[in-house]
């Protein structure tokens, strides 16, 4: 059942860019694992990260040097990114891991002002215009990204959709392969029961510590593919509107769920499209969206379905 | 570069001016978080509504109300502001906040944040995020004053002094009345205090008024310094966020110290490298962290 729900969705994610936009099937991917790999800090280590957009926005920012200034290959890029978030996760991660609860996250949040502050000043990235027109490149130096195939009347820039679609399938096994571990296991007793963890003899410290480098590597490895899927690398990236975002994800699509981030990111980014005449009164509705997440459904909508169905999902 | 004493004086009293501002907002957040385990992100979007009080008091309610020659002066405002912003507040706790008690404290800060995107989100749509100026400061309060070592404006003079007033009020009622132990007593134990007859939930309730009041009150404060604009919450209230990390909210005087000091030396570091100033607080509370994890006041439970 399980396996039959995993062929399921990988093949609409093969089939769907001859079905939808493509760049939207692309962006929803990019949030769907940067959902995902907050998820796993959420989710099963009980810690609330209001910095996660300093990885995101920031391995979209390395990326977008790399490949447009540096001339490196996409692949190259993204993994320069990724190692940068990871490292920088490592950085923030040492230092939050520090304070507990509610303090966690608003050191998250001033750590990743700092980021904000540095991607504002610093010289390449060029300031309130970010970096703009980032080339897509050829993969592995051989297929070129940018080339679209005619299908049914309309050009489909399917090479890049398959790159995209094939790195979420990594990063989405990664956080699938640590959250079903031993380690996942031992996350989910650190946030069930901290004390109880020390007493068993974990090093709580550590296992955080690790868990946080994992969702800021990709949470940095959807910022770097947003880079290239829109070739721009913004401020918006990196700010605590960002940040913000990726909580209401999975906390709508269901904290601690495999399934609900995927929901979450749905959502909140067809939200997004459908209501972009709305202009900013979209910030309003993301805002509502939230109260009423709290207020009445807290688990999410993947959440309050395993529920009914007496299930995990 | 020449640091003559006068510029230093004069960045750590403008900084001091910040300060107060960093005081004010993190006693709220510490007197909230107290009795309620809630950090109140929307507080500051409240500022920011307090500062649109005063503003639109001055400028658009009398037209509203058919008096075009009405204008909600300064010293009102300082008045009706926080009492506007506590309704809402007491509205907010009543309706919303109480149902969450009793689950995580997290709930808590992803609701108020929720609420800071709407009341943000809201002024974004209506007003310029530029900011407008806000012109209804009293004569008696322009000019400067001579300091002795310096010329000081005699506006931030007075806002520096009438916020001490309220940051140490504050902690007056609450650390030396009948009242405030009360207060301090819900702190550390609701159910006892609950079974000696006192009212929790109400106190609860006007807890959370009172800490957004100080919140709007300031942003009164702030509108005849700053323009007054959408996005001037959530600029403070990130700062004010990594000021109780340093001090920890545990001590409502540690959280008036804290920001006081952070504010000056925001100022000091305006001489000594100016682009550093706008990061100092942050990479202070880097420091903290690395040294004394708990905040310099802070009891880590």
């Amino acid at each position: 059942m399980n396996r039959l729900l995993w062929i399921i969705l990988i093949l609409i994610g093969l089939v769907a860019p001859f079905f939808v936009y493509p760049v939207f099937m692309m962006k929803l991917l990019c949030f769907a694992l940067f959902a995902s790999a907050f998820n796993v800090l959420l989710g099963y280590s009980g810690l609330l990260s209001f910095g996660h957009a300093a990885f995101f926005g920031g391995a979209s920012y390395i990326t977008g040097h790399l490949v447009k200034v540096s001339g490196l290959t996409p692949e190259l890029g993204v993994l320069g990114g990724t190692v940068f978030a990871a490292l920088l996760g490592y950085i923030i991660g040492s230092l939050a891991i520090r304070r507990q609860g509610i303090y966690f996250a608003m050191v998250t949040l001033a750590l990743a002002q700092i980021v904000y502050f540095i991607a504002l000043k610093a010289p390449f990235t060029g300031g309130e215009d970010g970096l703009q027109g980032i080339p897509r490149g050829n993969l592995f130096g051989l297929i070129d990204l940018n080339q679209s195939y005619t299908v049914g009347g309309s050009p489909l820039p399917l090479n890049l959709y398959y790159f995209v679609f094939a790195l979420f399938c990594l990063g989405f096994w990664i956080i699938h392969r640590t959250i079903h571990s031993p380690f996942g296991q031992v996350l989910k007793a650190i946030r069930e029961n901290e004390p109880r963890a020390v007493s068993l003899g974990y090093k709580v410290e550590r296992f955080k510590l690790i868990a946080f480098v994992i969702s800021a590597a990709l949470a940095g490895m959807a910022g770097s593919m947003k880079s290239l899927v829109f070739q721009l690398a913004s401020l918006t990236d990196v700010s605590w509107h960002t940040s913000g975002e990726v909580v209401l994800m999975t906390l709508l699509g269901g904290v601690g769920t495999v399934l609900g981030p995927l929901v979450g990111a749905f959502t909140v980014v067809t939200l997004q499209s459908e209501l972009s005449s709305v202009g900013s009164w979209i910030t309003v509705i993301i805002g509502i969206t939230f109260v009423i997440c709290v207020l009445l459904f807290r688990r999410g909508f993947v959440g309050e379905l395993g529920r009914l169905l007496k299930k995990s999902l | 570069m020449e640091l003559s004493f006068q510029t230093v004086m004069s960045q750590v009293m403008l900084g001091l001016n910040n300060g107060v501002f960093y005081a004010i907002l993190s006693l709220g957040l510490a007197v909230i978080f107290g009795l309620l385990n809630i950090v109140n992100f929307a507080h500051g979007a409240l500022y920011m509504l307090g500062a649109y009080v005063a503003l639109l008091g001055f400028t658009s309610l009398g037209p509203l109300i058919g008096m075009p020659d009405f204008h909600l002066n300064y010293w009102a405002a300082l008045i009706v502001a926080p009492l506007v912003v506590g309704a809402v507040g007491i509205v907010i706790e009543k309706t919303m906040l109480s149902r969450l008690y009793k689950f995580d404290h997290l709930y808590g800060l992803l609701l108020t944040f929720g609420l800071a995107l709407i009341i943000q989100g809201v002024f974004t749509n209506f007003f310029n995020v530029s900011g407008d100026p806000y012109e209804a400061k009293p004569d008696v309060l322009s000019g400067a004053v001579n300091l002795g070592f310096m010329m000081f404006p005699k506006y931030r003079l007075w806002v520096i002094v009438i916020s001490l007033l309220v940051c140490f009020g504050t902690w007056y009622v609450i650390e030396r009345t009948k009242l405030g132990s009360f207060l301090r007593a819900g702190t550390e134990n609701p159910e006892l205090v609950k079974a000696f007859g006192v009212n929790v939930p109400l106190m609860i309730t006007l807890t959370y008024g009172y800490g957004v009041a100080l919140a709007a009150f300031a942003g009164v404060l702030a509108a005849p310094i700053y323009s007054v604009s959408p996005v001037m919450g959530s600029e403070m209230i990130i700062t004010v966020f990594a000021v109780v990390v340093i001090g920890g909210m545990g001590s409502i005087m540690g959280s008036i110290v804290t920001g006081l000091l952070l504010g000056m030396v925001e100022g000091f570091t305006k001489v000594v490298y100016a682009p550093a100033s706008s990061t100092v607080i942050f990479l202070i509370m880097v420091i903290v962290l690395l040294v004394k994890p708990a905040g310099l006041f802070g009891r880590e439970s």
